[in-house]
């Protein structure tokens, strides 16, 4: 019988999806793991908390499973938490969850899951894959495009996708219900939140503030000509495309339109100077293994809740992509991911310079 | 599945089952009540109450049922520190470093809300009380002593003897937790010299739920479960009659066979114990190598997570424990870890292995086939 670890949540997908491989007559094994969060607030990261925890024991008690709690604390502060840190203080909008996916989700777990035996790991996530004709094995998006989250996923390689498998990714969410209701599983969904794990539900910038208040040093407000306006907080207390709290009179409304970490200054521009035409990312991950030669059309996402939007994609290297959209996108930012897809298949993403 | 938990507990023995089902469904009744059916339920405990009198070598007025080991040292150390600061004022309470959690948090709370002072004797590398320290630290005004007789965590087992012995001396009363050496030591407690002794069913394939403190005739006790007179007006509360019929069932047939239980698990111990050291570097055994449960073997790996090692034991089918972490929390080593002087990479890869009745050689070979192939997995993995 093919053993097979399914990180678990305690919410509905994970849950469906060991159930689903138990039908489908794998060895199922239940993982979860402990994560970091900040002293004093043991026990608060949004993936585990002691009511997830619990719930997803009762999960693995109702499927017949083990479950084992896999303590992750140290690496992903060393990894994921200073990531995002450092990030900020580059004047970066960085997403933990894409390193978490990497490095603790599909490393650090995967190789707990093939110390005990396991051939496959699974996970909730609403993504599939496929072997192609040559054994490569391709990522795509799941059926129900709107609970898609192989965005997030676009950092795997081939060496952790050969053992993937996202079993709930090739039904709809009300599906994945009414077999959570027929196997008498929880049907709650963990809130589609945007907040990260270790924040507790807080503001970021006060994750900041007590983390790492050095990185916030006030400075000047620009525009894209140099023109000083104001004054700013930190460039980590703003998000690109925001027009709310910058404090400055203008006859126009002004929006955030990118972080110069060199000169520590804030720049803003009209709505109109908000589109780009164009990005460029770095850090690209080819899930084929293989950089593409051609500059190749496709649709791109520049964060996860973002639409698609069509554009050129041109391989500059291997690792470095330059992409030219049809029409100008809002709200470009560093450090979130560029993810590129055709039809179903996604090619590629990187990390938004 | 391999079990190899036997100190964390035991399943119920089929002839302690078959002695505890009339006292469900058919005689039902409350030992209390005046009726047949009371009488019947008052019987049972009584019976009961004798033969783990007899097995004790005391009378049956000493014996207390309670509802497990936890609830006995807990009775046993508020009741008598309450007891004792009352009669002369005594407020000293003297406690080894390696006791278990029944007994340290109990002691913690008698300090911290009740003004007691704990004097916490430390223990040797092999984890023993010695009589010497006890010596020393005893004096007029300790209210009372408590010393467990055999370690859950390291299965060291203590000169309960001599120690009582000093106290006897002094005239200050002894406590000792019994729980884990119930199932292989005697339980004599005029050979012990002890004046109150901790039990637990379940460590020796009786029901979980049912304890016994014995408190020698004449010791002072406060009950901390206040109600109706059960049990000498120590415990309120009803008496649980199928459990305590099956807890007296349980120590009869342990009594009877603990000379072939051990026989048959000391040589397996000994297999594991010789082959682990031989087979796995940088492993060492804690406990003493000799004055140790018969069942009981114990180690640390350095650089080994001990949670990871049980996850990756039980993946492979063996259920094991740990002296480190729990299901909860940041992973640290226990106290006992501390207690015999074992730095952090050592003292967070504990592993306890415990046999019973149940073990086949076969298991202890299948299981030190795997072992160590596992801990070098758990090295790799080390979470650092």
């Amino acid at each position: 019988m093919n053993k097979v670890v399914v990180a678990m949540s305690g919410g509905v997908d994970s849950s469906v999806a060991a159930a689903l491989l138990k039908e489908q007559g794998y060895e199922v094994i239940g993982m979860m793991l402990r994560l970091w969060s900040e002293p004093g607030k043991e026990d608060s990261n949004r993936c585990c908390t002691p009511d997830s925890m619990a719930q997803a024991r009762r999960v693995a008690a109702m499927l017949g499973i083990p479950f084992y709690v896999i303590d992750a604390k140290n690496v992903f502060r060393e990894t994921v938490v200073d990531y995002f840190l450092e990030g900020y203080a580059r004047g970066e909008t960085p997403n933990p969850c894409l390193i978490c996916n990497r490095k603790i989700r599909w490393t650090f777990l995967l190789e707990h899951a093939l110390a005990v035996g396991a051939e496959y790991m699974a996970t909730g996530h609403y993504a599939r894959v496929r072997k192609d004709e040559n054994g490569t094995i391709e990522l795509l998006r799941a059926v129900d495009r709107s609970k898609d989250q192989s965005y997030v996923l676009h950092v795997l390689k081939q060496e952790q996708l050969k053992y993937a498998l996202f079993p709930v990714g090739g039904y709809t969410k009300a599906e994945i219900r009414a077999i959570a209701e027929k196997h008498g599983l929880p049907t709650a969904s963990r809130k589609d939140s945007q907040d990260l794990c270790f924040l507790a539900g807080e503001d970021y910038r006060n994750f900041i503030q007590r983390n790492a208040a050095e990185m916030l040093k006030p400075g000047e407000i620009v525009t894209r000509d140099g023109k000083a306006l104001g004054r700013h907080t930190g460039l980590a207390n703003y998000t690109i495309g925001q027009r709310k709290g910058l404090g400055i009179a203008f006859p126009v409304p002004l929006y955030v339109l990118a972080k110069d970490a060199a000169r520590n200054a804030l720049v803003v521009g009209t709505q109109e100077e908000l589109g780009s035409l164009e990005l460029s990312a770095h850090s690209v991950n080819w899930l084929s293994g293989e950089a593409p030669r051609e500059p190749f059309r496709a649709e791109v996402k520049i964060r996860y809740t973002a639409k698609e939007a069509e554009a050129w994609v041109m391989p500059m290297g291997a690792d470095q992509v330059q992409v030219k959209f049809d029409a100008p996108q809002r709200d470009v930012t560093a450090g979130q991911a560029a993810v590129f897809y055709q039809g179903d298949v996604l090619v590629g993403g990187g990390i938004i310079q | 599945m391999i079990y190899l938990d036997y100190s964390a507990t035991t399943p119920v023995d089929a002839r302690v089952l078959d002695a505890m089902k009339p006292y469900f469904s058919d005689s039902f009744g409350n030992p209390s009540s005046v009726h047949r059916y009371g009488q019947q339920a008052e019987a049972a405990v009584d019976a009961a109450r004798e033969t783990v009198a007899r097995i004790l070598n005391c009378r049956p007025d000493e014996i207390i049922f309670t509802s497990c080991g936890s609830e006995s040292d807990n009775l046993a150390i508020r009741g008598a520190a309450y007891a004792m600061r009352e009669k002369n004022g005594a407020r000293w309470i003297l406690a080894s470093r390696a006791e278990h959690p029944a007994v340290t948090k109990t002691l913690l709370q008698l300090e911290k809300y009740d003004g007691f002072q704990i004097e916490w004797l430390d223990v040797n590398e092999q984890g023993m009380v010695t009589p010497e320290v006890v010596s020393r630290a005893i004096c007029e005004e300790t209210a009372l002593v408590s010393v467990m007789y055999a370690n859950n965590e390291i299965g060291t087992i203590n000169p309960i003897r001599d120690i009582a012995e000093i106290c006897r001396a002094r005239q200050i009363l002894f406590h000792t937790d019994a729980v884990q050496a119930a199932a292989y030591l005697s339980l004599d407690v005029q050979e012990l010299g002890v004046d109150m002794m901790s039990l637990g069913a379940h460590k020796f394939y009786g029901p979980k739920g049912v304890g016994v403190l014995y408190v020698r005739k004449g010791t002072p006790l406060v009950p901390h479960l206040t109600g109706g007179g059960q049990e000498f007006g120590l415990r309120a509360g009803t008496q649980n009659v199928p459990y305590i019929v099956g807890f007296a069932e349980a120590l009869r047939l342990t009594h009877e066979e603990r000379e072939q239980r051990a026989a048959h698990v000391q040589p397996l111990r000994d297999k594991i114990i010789g082959t682990v050291l031989e087979t796995i570097p940088n492993s060492r055994l804690t406990g003493d190598m000799n004055i140790r449960l018969p069942h009981h073997a114990s180690f640390v790996f350095k650089g080994v997570d001990g949670n990871l090692l049980l996850t990756l034991l039980d993946a492979a089918g063996f259920a094991c424990s740990s002296g480190s972490a729990c299901k909860t929390g940041n992973p640290e080593p226990s106290e006992v870890m501390n207690a015999i002087g074992l730095e952090r990479e050592w003292g967070l890869g504990s592993l306890r292995v415990t046999l019973g009745m149940g073990t086949t050689a076969e298991d202890v070979e299948s299981f030190l086939a795997v072992l160590p192939g596992i801990v070098e997995r758990a090295r790799l993995l080390n979470h650092g």
